[in-house]
């Protein structure tokens, strides 16, 4: 069974916010939420880097843990999601995510914070694969439909890796060994672990 | 006579008292309907107007063969490019 997982290749991000908009766009995301966001360290210095940040669908999912109403669930591929209907919105999960991925929506009455959302790795949610009450919750199910996430596939330098976890470290392996640099995966070793020596930074 | 009419109320009290310290338990507050599984993706959505071509919905095999193979050409340019 696939195992899937993103790879983020810092040396080929030239920052374009086109895996954000694929994203927003695919799923209808409401204003004020960004399951997926560039980040960029350094920036205006020489040598700056963008990363491009969402759910990396931990092994060991800390929003899983805290979760008081155990909404996370994982699938046989190793997505992490969530149910909404479950969902209380008390936040503790945006608290325990190192990449700050929940996010919540804030045009509720008084600025309340609603039912928590974050990326689904382009896997829907609980809803029946494909479904109107799927798609309205969770956005498009790509995974289903025998597709990648639509940020991966949208991104213009394939910066961004999605899919399953040998064939997408096998890509990246293959682009280090051919330009000689840039071998440190950003986040892998938090969101998969990283045993010691093994060349990948947090 | 009028002992077995004193048995009777107490039972009848008691069951009253039972029946009252009931009222004041606790509903169970137990989760219920908290999805751990969810419909594995290789069964489709049904709507074959959004699906990709080339694998069959329902075969996991043909699934998973179907992601390898997007993301290798999807995302190795260096297949493409010498």
């Amino acid at each position: 069974m696939a195992r899937m997982k993103f790879i983020w290749d810092e040396e080929r991000c030239m920052e374009c916010n086109g895996c954000v908009t694929a994203c927003k766009n695919e799923h209808e995301v409401p204003w004020g939420v960004n399951r997926r966001r560039v980040v960029t360290l350094n920036d205006g210095v020489p040598g700056e880097k963008s990363i491009s940040v969402a759910c990396m669908h931990c092994s060991d999912a800390p929003c899983m843990a805290v979760c008081p109403v155990n909404c996370f669930y994982r699938t046989d591929e190793g997505v992490v999601l969530h149910d909404k209907d479950v969902c209380i919105g008390c936040g503790y999960c945006s608290y325990a995510c190192p990449f700050g991925a929940p996010q919540f929506p804030s045009q509720g009455t008084f600025g309340v914070r609603g039912k928590m959302d974050k990326c689904t790795f382009c896997a829907g949610g609980p809803e029946a694969n494909g479904s109107q009450a799927e798609f309205e919750k969770y956005g498009r199910n790509r995974l289903a439909e025998g597709k990648l996430p639509a940020c991966a596939e949208m991104c213009s330098t394939k910066a961004l890796l999605a899919g399953d976890g040998d064939v997408v470290a096998d890509i990246f392996r293959n682009r280090v060994v051919q330009r000689g640099k840039g071998a440190e995966v950003w986040g892998w070793g938090t969101a998969y672990g990283t045993k010691a020596g093994e060349g990948a930074k947090s | 006579m009028k002992r077995t009419a004193l048995r009777w109320a107490t039972g009848v009290i008691a069951l009253g008292l039972a029946a009252g310290l009931a009222a004041c338990g606790e509903k169970p507050q137990v989760l219920t309907g908290v999805p751990k599984s969810d419909t594995a993706p290789y069964t489709g959505t049904g709507v074959s107007a959004f699906t990709a071509p080339g694998w069959q919905a329902g075969d996991a095999t043909s699934w998973n063969s179907q992601l390898k193979a997007r993301a290798q050409y999807g995302m190795n340019d260096h297949t493409r490019s010498p």
